[in-house]
């Protein structure tokens, strides 16, 4: 559906920038159907990527193919045409404030000059889908952020389009509303048969929403992957930092407070950390470890989450019974295919009191 | 006050009124075309043509930069061609117009360059042509803008207007000087200072109430 080959984008030098290299030969493939996320940091160029894919932005060399055609080919005629098939939502929206929230939906239709009739009944039908039919003669200021980028998403779906691009469409949300975002976006996608391209900074986007995920950092694509792996398994350093800030983000404060980075004294058991990935996920690997190695590991922090429904789980554990204990422990749980690792160390009573 | 002064004063208003409403609706005719297409000409934009840009940037500057009773008589020659005549009511929208047509183009500029460019981005992503984009995207988001800085407008070309009643131009500038300071009648310079203020205000305040009834950002 979407293939792009080395495609490179150069700023030019000007008064203003000494110019800048954003995306540095990007290969890419995205197959119809698919919900495919790019997540990067800010101005690794995930923006800039989703403009070519409409091209919004021009690109300095390289090839994008979308549908079968390659945008650098098409007039100005053949683009705006072309532009009408796919859809564009918007991190801050970009409703227009002088008409109502049935108008603006209306207004893609309007461009292709479709028949009002038509209109009327593609944009109420389009306004029940995303729950927004009450607010049909509302103005944007009048809706909260959430039925913004429901109006924004209406907007884009109006015209029926095969491909539907979302650039941080959840960025300026809460998170209860990022969920229902989410949530739409995703029946629509089984619904409609779409294929999405998702940007991002939000690992929790990627992991809810995502079928596929490419990681992008300084302008080029470092990693890709079905998202189960790559959010369980990152190669590429970036990845595994995100990976990881999204991990120690469910690692409460007070107990990261009191980990130590290293041993400072002989007396301080080892904090290790297991990831239970895949079928043996299921096992009872924590009475197994108790039983087979004679050690007592008393649990500090875990979760099991479901990514893409494949369960994935961490649990933080202190080795009671120092290093060796700790070693042990984690060859046990490496011989059952599950990743540990020390991560730190804290004294043996370290628990708050009280 | 005779009747007679009265009468005059009605008349003179409504000269002035004439005068405004012709030369902002011809300076509207003029500028704003020119506006949009400073707006929108830049480098990057819609119409892009930096050059034409800057040609017609510095024309308006060049505009803006005579002051209005100066320009009036150095263009005296341009408005009997026009106009047939220099003297009169119908003489003077030509300098008021040629006034104001630069002034509405960097107003009608500057309201369309408030528009959110994201709102263009969004427009062109769903495939509208440059001039839908102006016509269903950027003057309807300027329209509050707009409508304020044709107010404004409206406000500076009263204050010119009686500036052509010095060089021969009709309306209440005309009247104020020629009974009220030629012949010494300071109640009736009064009354048309009364009158100018008055009319200033109407029109501020209508222009404000029209401008907030078409913004629907926030209520």
């Amino acid at each position: 559906m979407i293939r792009l080959n080395g495609v490179e984008k150069i700023y030019p030098a000007s008064r203003k920038s000494s110019g800048h290299h954003a995306l540095k030969g990007i290969d890419l493939h995205i197959e119809k159907g698919q919900v495919f996320g790019i997540i990067g940091r800010s101005g690794a160029g995930k923006s800039t990527l989703v403009r070519t894919l409409n091209r919004l932005e021009d690109i300095s060399s390289g090839q994008v193919v979308v549908d079968g055609v390659d945008l650098m080919s098409l007039s100005d005629a053949e683009l705006t045409k072309f532009r009408r098939h796919i859809g564009m939502v918007f991190q801050h929206f970009n409703l227009l404030s002088s008409r109502t929230v049935f108008d603006n939906v209306a207004l893609p239709l309007e461009l292709a000059n479709t028949p009002k009739a038509e209109i009327t009944e593609r944009v109420t039908t389009m306004l029940e889908l995303v729950g927004l039919t009450e607010k049909s003669d509302h103005y944007p200021s009048q809706l909260s952020g959430g039925q913004k980028q429901r109006v924004g998403i209406a907007r884009a779906l109006v015209v029926e389009p095969k491909i539907l691009l979302c650039d941080e469409v959840t960025s300026a949300l809460d998170p209860e509303t990022t969920e229902q975002i989410l949530d739409l976006l995703k029946g629509l996608n089984a619904r409609l048969n779409l294929t999405m391209v998702v940007i991002t900074h939000e690992m929790s986007v990627v992991r809810e929403l995502c079928d596929r995920v490419a990681v992008i950092d300084d302008g080029l694509i470092v990693e890709t992957g079905e998202v189960f792996n790559v959010f369980v398994q990152p190669q590429h350093p970036t990845t595994q930092s995100m990976v990881a800030g999204e991990i120690e983000a469910n690692l409460p404060k007070s107990l990261r407070k009191i980990i130590k980075p290293t041993r400072t004294s002989d007396s301080e058991n080892p904090v290790v950390k297991i990831m239970f990935i895949g079928p043996t996920s299921h096992d009872p690997i924590i009475s197994q470890l108790n039983r087979v190695t004679g050690i007592d590991f008393s649990i500090m922090s875990g979760q099991v989450e479901y990514i893409q429904d494949q369960p994935f789980g961490i649990l933080f554990c202190e080795a009671r019974g120092g290093i060796e204990a700790a070693e042990k422990g984690i060859s046990f749980v490496q011989s059952r295919n599950l990743t540990a690792e020390v991560i730190g160390y804290v004294e043996p009573d370290h628990r708050p009191l009280g | 006050m005779s009747s007679q002064i009265i009468g005059l004063l009605v008349s003179s208003t409504i000269d002035t009124a004439y005068m405004v409403f012709a030369s902002l609706l011809v300076g509207t005719l003029i500028g704003g075309p020119v506006g949009v297409l400073l707006a929108t000409s830049g480098k990057g934009e819609l119409f892009e043509a930096p050059v034409f840009n800057k040609v017609v940037g510095a024309v308006v500057n060049a505009t803006r930069s005579v002051p209005f009773i100066i320009l009036a008589v150095a263009i005296i020659p341009f408005t009997r061609l026009i106009a047939g005549t220099s003297i009169g009511t119908n003489a003077a929208i030509v300098p008021l117009t040629v006034a104001a047509a630069p002034f509405i183009a960097r107003v009608i500029e500057g309201a369309l360059r408030g528009v959110d460019s994201g709102l263009i981005e969004a427009a062109q992503a769903m495939g509208a042509r440059p001039l839908q984009i102006v016509r269903k995207v950027l003057l309807p988001e300027a329209m509050p803008a707009i409508v304020l800085g044709l107010t404004l407008t409206t406000v500076l070309l009263i204050g010119y207007s009686a500036m052509v009643g010095a060089v021969g131009g009709g309306g209440l500038g005309d009247l104020g000087i020629r009974y009220g300071y030629q012949r010494f009648r300071p109640d009736i310079m009064l009354t048309v200072v009364v009158v100018l203020v008055v009319v200033v205000q109407m029109v501020q305040s209508t222009g404000d109430y029209i401008a907030r009834r078409l913004d629907k950002r926030q209520r």
